[in-house]
């Protein structure tokens, strides 16, 4: 997928995250604050890369700030980054497929 | 060298006498001299003690660099006299190398954290380190590592001379111009003033700072003139909105109701739940919710609570007022119900932190306690308690009365939530030991419950009485299956608070947090 | 992935809390207060342009989160929104138990669902027939439709009335001894147990007025509901302890369900117990009731 302008998703609200996703050209970029940075800083940024991954996107800025957010909520809100930014958040999603 | 609940204590710190913990009751059957403090004898009569300001009272009492100052924490994040000391001593004085020894400390103290940065207060003895003063002692600012002790702890050390106090300021909410408090009958009331009284008669010197000027004879007082060397009236001593908070409520959050309910059953399981028994809460929402479940299992069972003590607040008073609690003894009142109860609603008394919890005197109150309702930031599978440093490494609580309960009580329950957000409250090693896991019964949890293997009395309490609970192993699987599993915290090597079990000898250290890299 | 097991058509279903489906924070451990049901909401609950949001939240939460044995129902879009196809693909491929159809008023509205649950179903390799559906009545139309709706298909294990959208178009205000709803929840009564599915109540909104909830839940058991839709975990447990059986109804239960078991197994179709004439009749009737029993801890044994 090819992220096509910038999109938000999430909220800042305790256990939640907010995901900012802007078009890139140079790969990934990820800049993260966590309120359990030191625990979990290593595993967010994993999950990020691996949702990133299978949703097959190459290059993109991420700006994450993490309210302690579990990991299911973390995929949840940067594939729905991911989709808005190229407008197709809305119908056809690859439930189980590239989404899981 | 490795102590009792497997944490390694630093070679440099175990001097002068200093051991590492080697369990419960190690100390018992010991012998100490007390060390008493250096007074001037004021044989010629004062009319009275008042000096003008607390620039005065420290000349007066010969302030200098290097003396250790102490304070209480009666009047809590309202509290404005610790900061108005320090601020004189460092700022009007230029004092410098002081120490801190204060019962505790919290985010009112914040003013105080400038002085540790500076250098200008090299040394600090609490139970409670929060706020900024917590968060500059985690990253290595403070000269000296903090010497952090429960609230039994601090008066033993005091007793035992491991702790001189060169000054004590007591913050009175009345007194008289020869130095008799009370904590009532003032505009800044605090209620019980537990925790000066000690300080008070171990103390070289003692200035009380008072906004409430009151008739001489202020009787019947908690600390008295006969330990008192100045008096300064100030225009207030603390928020009185801060002080003592409008009654506390009991939670209506139903995850904190279903976990109190549970404690209450628990409870009720046991042999020790009969007629004349005692009991002590703490005020976090399940804790205090507990009251509430168990005064149903009391009126079913018609038995009456013989007394309670702790920090005390409004619910406890009800209960007293509607005769289902025989006394109340109190080393800290926390609303205003409170406040207004002490040594007015009879039954309703005041006693001293040595009193209380001082595991090194001839029997406190904790020896004949039989239940305590105790919350936790973290548990580990030996069921050792962490309430001073959150999972981020930073110091941020205080043992209070904890392990001083824990120790003494008949059976000691921790309720929390598994997890608080991503952090697992139930995992496999706590990141500081403030209360050993061998004096810790029963963990209740929105998850389930489990007891201690080293209590089958109680798991048998609980079996018979159809309560199922499960092993505290489980429950860390379970925390961490929603969480995931934790990286570990890095540290530096340098010490930054050592941990003092209530004995004296050494529990765990803090260590300076490593800043994450990423 | 937790596997779920396949869900029951009928099953307890006492109480049935709505939660958000866009709270992280709320729903990871939803299911520890003990309800029966879970309903993640992706109609009132989402604002409109977080629809999309709501529906990734919703697949990892039902892919992620172990709820035991509490069953686990979506809330979709209105038909006459453009969100509902999409919602029926999210939650079969997600795993839910159940669907309930909003504001539905015809048979046909249920039938339009279950055609598109059959696709999703058939798209996502999930079992032919395994999701199950609810209807939510929530005007006139679907009141009078009821039976219809209740009979329009196999799925259907369910109908609840919405008070507050049927109230709206009304024109009444909520009263006290239930007479604004008595006419609409009497008709859904029957209409769902002439059709032999269960009937549920509307929430209660005020969540301070104890006693009106506990007046409202009361006339809920005497006219005959199977449960009620709640908004807050607090309200969880005074429905339980009132629905739940007594010590005699229990005893009694057990005795007939014994009873029953020998004299069938000899061949008798009447018999007595205490003196009193029973036969097969009375035994689904004892069964719910050891069920009920089981559910808050009254009966243990392996009856039922």
């Amino acid at each position: 997928m090819k992220v096509e302008k910038t999109a938000v998703a999430g909220t800042l609200e305790s256990s939640d995250l907010m995901v900012t996703v802007e078009p890139s050209s140079s790969g990934i970029e990820m800049d993260l604050t966590s309120s359990v940075i030191n625990q979990y800083g290593r595993q967010i940024k994993a999950v990020v890369l691996e949702t990133l991954e299978r949703l097959d996107v190459k290059d993109c800025k991420l700006t994450i700030v993490d309210k302690g957010a579990l990991d299911c909520t973390i995929k949840a809100r940067v594939e729905c980054a991911v989709f808005r930014s190229c407008g197709k958040s809305d119908k056809n999603i690859p439930w189980g497929g590239a989404v899981r | 060298m490795k102590n009792a609940v497997g944490r390694d204590i630093p070679e440099f710190l175990l001097k002068n006498g200093k051991e590492v913990y080697q369990g419960k009751f190690y100390m018992d059957g010991k012998y100490i001299q007390k060390a008493g403090p250096k007074t001037r004898r004021y044989e010629k009569p004062q009319e009275s003690k008042i000096v003008d300001s607390i620039v005065d009272a420290l000349k007066l009492c010969g302030a200098k660099s290097g003396m250790t100052f102490s304070f209480h924490h009666h009047l809590r994040n309202g509290d404005y006299v610790a900061n108005m000391v320090m601020e004189a001593a460092v700022k009007e004085l230029g004092l410098c190398d002081l120490t801190i020894a204060a019962t505790s400390l919290g985010d009112a103290n914040d003013p105080i954290a400038e002085y540790i940065e500076e250098g200008k207060v090299i040394g600090l003895q609490t139970s409670g380190i929060r706020g900024k003063i917590g968060d500059v002692v985690s990253r290595g600012k403070l000269k000296t590592p903090a010497i952090i002790r429960s609230h039994g702890g601090r008066p033993r050390a005091i007793e035992a001379g491991e702790v001189h106090i060169d000054i004590a300021f007591v913050a009175a909410p009345t007194s008289d111009c020869v130095g008799n408090c009370r904590g009532i009958g003032g505009k800044s009331n605090c209620g019980s003033l537990g925790y000066a009284i000690t300080d008070s008669r171990f103390a070289d010197k003692v200035v009380v700072v008072t906004d409430c000027l009151v008739d001489f004879p202020n009787y019947p007082a908690s600390v008295e003139a006969i330990d008192v060397d100045a008096v300064v009236v100030v225009d207030s001593i603390g928020d009185p909105k801060k002080i003592a908070s409008a009654a506390a409520r009991i939670s209506k959050n139903p995850r904190d109701l279903m976990m109190a309910e549970n404690v209450a059953k628990v409870i009720a399981s046991t042999p020790y739940f009969k007629e004349g028994f005692s009991f002590q809460t703490g005020v976090g929402g399940p804790s205090l919710a507990a009251n509430l479940f168990l005064e149903k299992f009391m009126d079913e069972r018609q038995i009456k609570m013989g007394w309670a003590i702790g920090g005390i607040c409004g619910p406890m008073v009800e209960l007293l007022k509607k005769g289902k609690v025989g006394k109340v003894i109190d080393v800290q009142d926390f609303d205003l119900d409170a406040v207004n109860s002490i040594n007015q609603t009879p039954g309703h008394y005041e006693m001293s932190a040595s009193q209380y919890a001082n595991p090194a005197n001839k029997g406190a109150f904790v020896n004949k306690l039989d239940f305590v309702v105790l919350a936790a930031l973290e548990i580990d599978t030996d069921f050792n308690v962490n309430v001073l440093t959150g999972s981020d490494g930073v110091l941020r609580g205080a043992p209070g009365g904890h392990p001083d309960t824990a120790a003494g009580s008949k059976c000691c329950i921790i309720v929390t939530p598994l997890i608080r957000g991503r952090m697992a409250t139930v995992c496999e090693h706590v990141v500081t030991v403030t209360t050993p896991g061998d004096c810790v019964d029963v963990l209740v949890t929105d998850y389930g419950i489990a007891v201690n293997p080293l209590r089958p009395d109680i798991i048998k309490c609980l079996d018979d009485a159809k309560i199922p609970h499960v092993s505290i192993e489980s429950l860390k699987e379970k925390a961490y299956s929603i969480v995931g599993r934790p990286d570990d915290l890095e540290w530096e090597d340098n010490v930054v608070a050592v941990l003092e079990a209530r004995d004296g000898t050494i529990l765990d250290v803090v260590r300076q947090i490593r800043p994450y890299k990423g | 992935m937790i596997p779920r097991p396949r869900p029951k058509r009928f099953r307890l279903r006492r109480t049935m809390m709505f939660m958000n489906a866009q709270k992280p924070g709320l729903i990871k451990d939803a299911y520890i207060y003990g309800c029966d049901s879970i309903m993640l909401d992706l109609e009132d609950a989402v604002a409109e342009n977080q629809k999309d949001a709501a529906r990734f939240s919703l697949y990892h939460a039902l892919k992620t989160i172990d709820y035991g044995n509490t069953e686990v129902i979506v809330r979709i879009n209105g038909l006459d929104t453009p969100h509902w196809k999409e919602d029926i693909r999210v939650c079969v491929a997600g795993g839910a138990d159940g669907i309930r159809i909003a504001k539905c008023e015809s048979a046909q509205d249920v039938i339009t669902v279950e055609e598109a649950v059959l696709e999703a179903e058939r798209e996502f390799g999930v079992e032919e027939g395994r999701t199950l559906l609810m209807a939510a009545l929530e005007s006139p139309k679907g009141i009078i439709n009821a039976y219809e709706i209740c009979t329009a298909s196999k799925r259907m294990f369910g109908v609840a009335i919405s008070g507050g959208d049927f109230r709206r178009c009304m024109g009444t205000k909520f009263t006290k001894d239930g007479v604004d709803l008595m006419v609409a929840r009497g008709q859904m009564l029957i209409a769902a147990r002439a059709a032999g599915i269960q009937c549920f109540d509307t929430v209660f909104t005020d969540l301070d007025d104890d006693e009106g909830f506990m007046a409202e839940q009361m006339q809920n058991k005497a006219m005959g509901f199977d449960g009620k839709s709640l908004i807050n975990p607090k309200q969880i447990r005074p429905v339980h302890d009132l629905l739940a059986p007594t010590e005699k109804e229990v005893i009694w239960a057990t005795k007939v369900v014994e009873a029953y078991k020998e004299q069938s197994a000899a061949g008798v179709g009447v018999f007595t117990v205490d003196g009193k004439m029973v036969d097969i009749a009375f035994i689904p009737g004892a069964e719910r009731t050891l069920r009920l029993a089981k559910a808050c801890g009254m009966y243990d044994g392996d009856l039922v």
